[in-house]
């Protein structure tokens, strides 16, 4: 001890010696995960939580307007398909509004978790730089708040069911499997893309044409039924479209909770089997957007 | 030892374009990506005991903070070791995370949460943070409406709430006005008798000397000295004897393009002077010209004696500022306006240009490149401040 204090508080007492010494362990740099599950859990759920309450506590019609845009979207698109085109000729999809309803909704959950993830890193220098935590937390916590958002908005979905005359069922249970095969999807697309966005800052605007392509190249608008008839290689447009995990799980959706006389995921595919094939991209893509993120995460907060 | 250190050098990829894209990865697979190679810090060695408080100080870019960040574990080590012997705070920064929108209680249980305690500890000690802050009755305040006094007491009370037994800190010990300051000396001596391990970062040679049991000096993120905080002290006071604000680039390296093609001073009025009264205004100005894209980089003068005793050094990154982006062969004017408080003499500028965030390496610096003769009074002192004098009879 070299220096005493001159502001009249008792000398400081020498550093007590420690009980026993904790077993040192060597310090390897920032990790995407690691850190205790606990602690993971609570960081990722803040940071959700954080970004949950300024959106909607700033201002009271938040929630409206994060509702806003895909009812507004819905509208349009009814609009223009029932009244302009009239694809529903005869009645031939029934409850359609409903079904683009929820497929719509089901599709901005995708769309938010996946471009809020992709510059998340970047927003978030200021922690990245100074905190060390499991880097991971970063875009796990965008696709927590999104979920928060479907939460509230599949409410105003079974508001919509119901004031349409479809009766509450058991099989409605299958939209939790559904949407967690959505998140999980999500989520490892996340991942891959802002890893990259830290490299590649082109990412952002290639991924918004994507996930145009993707609105129209999903069954959202039409079912699978409609593009039965039009074929690619002499293999049915429908069966293609349901090899998008998002298409699956929209058209599975839609049998859950619309219409049970309509084809499920399988059925549009042509075997169960095949299924393996849209689970297997969402297991795959999970898996390298963890690998990638793991391989990224020490580097992240130099890249920045 | 609670912190050991062995030949850790962290060494940062500096690339040349700002960002790089898929696109240009796509037209050009094989091209690659140039970089210059900034040296933080060179095989430091380093033990620090249990319960030790261990003061690290240096100038703007000698690596203290980097090591610090690669102690925290915040920056990859990719050569040498460093091993830990107990919890380790997980930040070393007050007021991380602060969000100006939200208000007091959420920023407090944020804050918490990142130091690694859980919302259910967060909630517990909510009560306790915010009577230390003494900010009772702003809890419901958003912080954009807090005064920067206020937010610095917030986060502090906030810190000291970590449950490492290893904290790490930068720059700053102790906050607020002087009564406040007491009760943060007073909330270290605790921590210190309770047998943390502290590893403090600073300028302030004060706070290291009365705190501190060892200290180190680090230049060019090598290691110069370690020792008692006195001896540090004084050894980091000549160290800052007439510095510049940069050094120069080195002859043999690679001739970067970027020149300074004049320096001057002038008056409010914009004239050049060569000589000036007290009274004026005085402007340090530099034209340089680019050689590469540059953004935010950072102009700075050095005012100094014939002696070459530093007064002024003036930056453009001081207090955050910006300077914003520049091409290719541009030619850019900086200037700098100073009250001129200067005591009758002669004195030389030294402009200089670096790069953004490369420590104190220059692109383009030219010693001495002009001067001044200030005449009026001179009392002896190296400044001559408006001094409002009262004698009373009392």
């Amino acid at each position: 001890m070299s220096t005493i204090p001159d502001i009249g508080l008792p000398a400081p007492a020498p550093a007590s010696a420690p009980q026993r010494s904790p077993a040192s362990h060597r310090v390897y740099g920032p990790s995407a995960l690691g850190g205790g599950l606990h602690r993971f859990w609570s960081l990722t759920f803040m940071l959700a939580r954080t970004e949950f309450k300024l959106r909607f506590f700033g201002s009271i019609l938040g929630y409206v307007w994060t509702l806003m845009r895909p009812l507004l979207q819905f509208g349009v698109m009814l609009f223009v398909f029932t009244v302009i085109l009239n694809i529903n000729k005869g009645n031939k999809t029934p409850h359609y509004a409903e079904y683009l309803l929820e497929s719509i909704i089901l599709f901005t959950y995708f769309q938010e978790a996946t471009a809020g993830a992709v510059p998340s890193l970047v927003a978030r220098e200021n922690l990245l730089r100074r905190v060390r935590f499991p880097r991971l937390v970063v875009p796990l916590s965008v696709a927590l708040f999104c979920l928060f958002n479907l939460g509230m908005n599949l409410i105003v979905v079974f508001i919509f069911i119901l004031g349409s005359g479809v009766s509450p069922q058991l099989g409605w249970l299958e939209l939790i499997p559904l949407v967690a095969v959505l998140i999980v999807f999500s989520t490892g697309v996340g991942m891959l893309l802002s890893a990259l966005y830290v490299r590649f800052r082109d990412v952002q605007p290639i991924w918004e044409v994507f996930l145009q392509l993707m609105y129209y190249g999903s069954p959202i608008l039409y079912t699978v039924q409609t593009a039965a008839n039009h074929h690619f290689l002499n293999i049915p447009f429908s069966r293609i479209l349901v090899l998008n995990p998002l298409g699956a799980i929209i058209t599975q959706a839609r049998k859950a909770l619309l219409d049970p006389s309509a084809p499920s995921a399988a059925r549009a595919l042509g075997g169960d089997v095949r299924l393996l094939i849209p689970l297997g991209i969402v297991g795959g893509l999970f898996a390298l957007g963890l690998w990638y993120f793991n391989h990224e995460a020490p580097l992240i907060s130099e890249k920045l | 030892m609670a912190v050991s250190i062995e030949n850790v050098s962290k060494t940062f990829r500096l690339p040349h374009q700002q960002y790089s894209t898929l696109k240009e990865r796509a037209l050009h697979p094989f091209r690659s990506t140039t970089y210059d190679e900034l040296h933080a810090v060179k095989d430091v060695s380093l033990e620090i005991a249990e319960g030790e408080f261990f003061g690290i100080v240096g100038r703007n870019g000698s690596g203290k903070s980097t090591l610090l960040k690669c102690i925290a574990g915040i920056y990859r080590v990719e050569t040498g070791r460093i091993s830990i012997a107990g919890r380790l705070s997980p930040f070393i920064e007050l007021g991380v995370g602060f969000n100006p929108d939200l208000n007091a209680r959420d920023n407090v249980v944020i804050n918490a949460i990142m130091l690694g305690l859980s919302r259910k500890q967060a909630m517990q000690r909510f009560e306790h943070v915010v009577a230390f802050a003494e900010l009772e009755g702003f809890m419901d305040l958003r912080l954009k409406n807090y005064s920067s006094g206020m937010l610095v007491r917030l986060a502090f009370a906030t810190a000291i709430q970590v449950d490492a037994e290893i904290l790490l800190i930068d720059e700053v010990l102790a906050v607020g006005d002087a009564a406040f300051q007491q009760k943060c000396f007073e909330e270290f001596f605790r921590l210190k008798r309770e047998g943390r391990t502290i590893v403090f970062v600073s300028h302030d040679m004060f706070s290291v000397e009365r705190f501190c049991d060892r200290a180190m000096l680090m230049e060019h993120g090598v290691v110069t000295q370690i020792g008692e905080p006195r001896v540090i002290g004084r050894a980091y006071h000549e160290l800052n004897f007439g510095q510049l604000a940069h050094e120069a680039p080195a002859e043999s390296g690679p001739a970067s393009g970027t020149t300074i093609a004049e320096a001057w001073f002038e008056k409010a009025d914009g004239e050049r002077v060569t000589s000036a009264s007290q009274e004026d205004e005085l402007t340090m100005c530099f034209e340089a010209h680019l050689g590469e894209d540059l953004h935010d980089p950072v102009f700075a003068v050095t005012l100094r004696t014939e002696l070459g005793h530093t007064i002024v050094v003036a930056r453009s990154d001081q207090h955050g500022h910006s300077s914003g982006s520049f091409k290719t062969g541009e030619n850019v004017v900086a200037r700098f306006a100073i009250p001129n408080w200067l005591t009758a003499s002669r004195y030389m500028l030294t402009p200089s240009l670096a790069r953004e965030g490369t420590g104190d390496a220059a692109l383009a610096l030219v010693t001495d490149m002009a001067s001044i003769v200030i005449h009026g009074s001179a009392t002896g002192g190296i400044l001559e401040l408006p001094i409002d004098v009262s004698v009373e009879r009392l």
